[in-house]
């Protein structure tokens, strides 16, 4: 067994998922890659989009692949952070908001 | 970051063998990534000379963390003014269509302006990369711009950042400002501007241990930033990436990212911008009048292969030489490649 269940080194190896599926494979890259295109966001957009997505689903890949993806592209550090923060914010609200439901119940079945 | 060179503190990445060691032992040499001979598995030859690049010496009045000269205040090697003549003779006989000069800052050459205005008129184009301090640092390179414009030169500045913040951390306190002001200097002479012959391009190279993005997409940034925050024009933008050479090798060690960079560089290796690295068709001159095949290879002291290796003996025919080539060529292969004159897939 791994020490350690993610390895940095396996990032560079995303790639490799097609060997053993091409037609999937193939096709997610196609969309992959056809997604973070510039259209009516902007490339730039769309990187700093995916760092706080990567937060929030918590993929170490994804944050190691996306503030390299944001220091090429000229990102400042100050953005990134606050691209965090909107992903940290959703992902805090999202649990708190479900007080409301807890309230609801609790209100429903007290005296 | 220390405000001396890697020359002035006698570390001892300023001896070119114990750098072209570290770039050949380690991950080369156990296997983990090709050579760079291996993997190009042909030898590299010069296409037809277009570009002559002069390095007019060492001296700089900047100290910049990724800088691959090593240069700085501290650095005396200058180009004297009988090597100056061999380089304008051979403009003169052999139809250079560009000549590059650079440095350190080649303004700080005391034959500068004398050979500009010898040279101007037997060159297509004239480039002078300029750091942009110099020409705000005193009274004596005050009015150079003026004089650049007189000679219509193209200047080709480096700037790593449309933000202070970036741009003082690789350069030095206060340089942003100084920039700016500069490039504002060239703009009012015309440079840069629409439908005007003086040309102004700027260089942009990562403030660390990544590859630059885009070449287009920072150009468009770079344009944006600059003209709404401080009214600034330009026509390119090239990028450059970082060789692990000198400075930025230091910085490399110091970091311990050298292993992750090189991994990145090997991994980046385009096929594409192989058939069109500046090796190909430049001859890089060092101060002293040797001959390399680019400015890095001068900074590795790689002299060119074959029995003439200095400007006094220029002969069209060391054009059929072949290129000396080490793991720093990797820089220029990764991703969209990389030269002097920016991305080369661009």
């Amino acid at each position: 067994m791994e020490k350690t269940y993610y390895k940095p080194q396996d990032l560079k190896k995303f790639g490799d998922i097609t060997n053993w599926n091409k037609e999937l494979g193939d096709k997610f890259f196609e969309y992959y890659n056809a997604v973070f295109e510039s259209g009516a966001l902007t490339a730039r957009e769309k990187s700093l989009i995916a760092l706080a997505v990567s937060h929030v689903v918590q993929c170490p890949y994804c944050i190691d692949a996306y503030t390299q993806d944001g220091l090429k592209r000229g990102i400042e550090k100050e953005e990134m952070m606050e691209a965090v923060h909107v992903g940290a914010a959703i992902k805090s609200g999202a649990a708190l908001v479900h007080g409301v439901q807890m309230m609801n119940i609790h209100d429903k079945l007290s005296m | 970051m220390g405000l001396k060179s890697l020359h002035a503190r006698q570390n001892s990445l300023s001896n070119t063998d114990r750098q072209l060691e570290i770039l050949s032992n380690g991950i080369f040499e156990n296997g983990e990534l090709p050579r760079f001979i291996d993997r190009i598995d042909q030898k590299l030859s010069p296409k037809k000379l277009e570009i002559l690049q002069i390095n007019m010496g060492y001296m700089c009045n900047q100290v910049c963390a990724h800088c691959h000269v090593d240069a700085g205040p501290d650095r005396k090697e200058i180009m004297t003014r009988k090597t100056l003549q061999m380089c304008l003779d051979i403009c003169k006989n052999h139809r250079i269509s560009t000549l590059d000069l650079t440095g350190g800052a080649p303004e700080m050459n005391p034959h500068f302006r004398w050979f500009v205005e010898e040279s101007s008129t037997h060159v297509d184009d004239l480039i002078v990369r300029s750091n942009l301090t110099i020409l705000t640092a005193n009274k004596t390179y005050k009015e150079l711009p003026e004089f650049f414009a007189k000679h219509n030169v193209h200047v080709v500045s480096s700037l790593p950042f449309y933000s202070r913040n970036k741009t003082d951390r690789q350069r030095g306190d206060g340089v942003f400002d100084k920039s700016i002001k500069a490039l504002q200097t060239l703009n009012a002479l015309g440079y840069g501007q629409p439908n005007s012959k003086l040309q102004l391009d700027l260089v942009y190279n990562p403030a660390g241990a990544f590859l630059p993005g885009d070449q287009k997409e920072l150009e468009a940034d770079f344009k944006k930033a600059l003209l709404e925050d401080f009214g600034i024009v330009f026509n390119k933008l090239y990028t450059i990436t970082n060789m692990p050479i000198s400075r930025f090798l230091d910085y490399l060690l110091a970091t311990e990212n050298y292993e992750d960079y090189m991994r990145e560089l090997v991994l980046a290796y385009n096929p594409t911008a192989l058939e069109n690295v500046m090796c190909t068709n430049t001859l890089s001159v060092g101060w002293d009048g040797s001959l390399y095949d680019c400015d890095f290879n001068q900074m590795l002291n790689l002299k060119i292969n074959g029995p003439i290796d200095h400007i006094s003996g220029y002969k069209p025919e060391i054009n059929k030489r072949s290129i000396r080539v080490s793991q720093h060529c990797y820089g220029c292969t990764a991703g969209a490649g990389s030269s002097c004159q920016g991305a080369l897939n661009s």
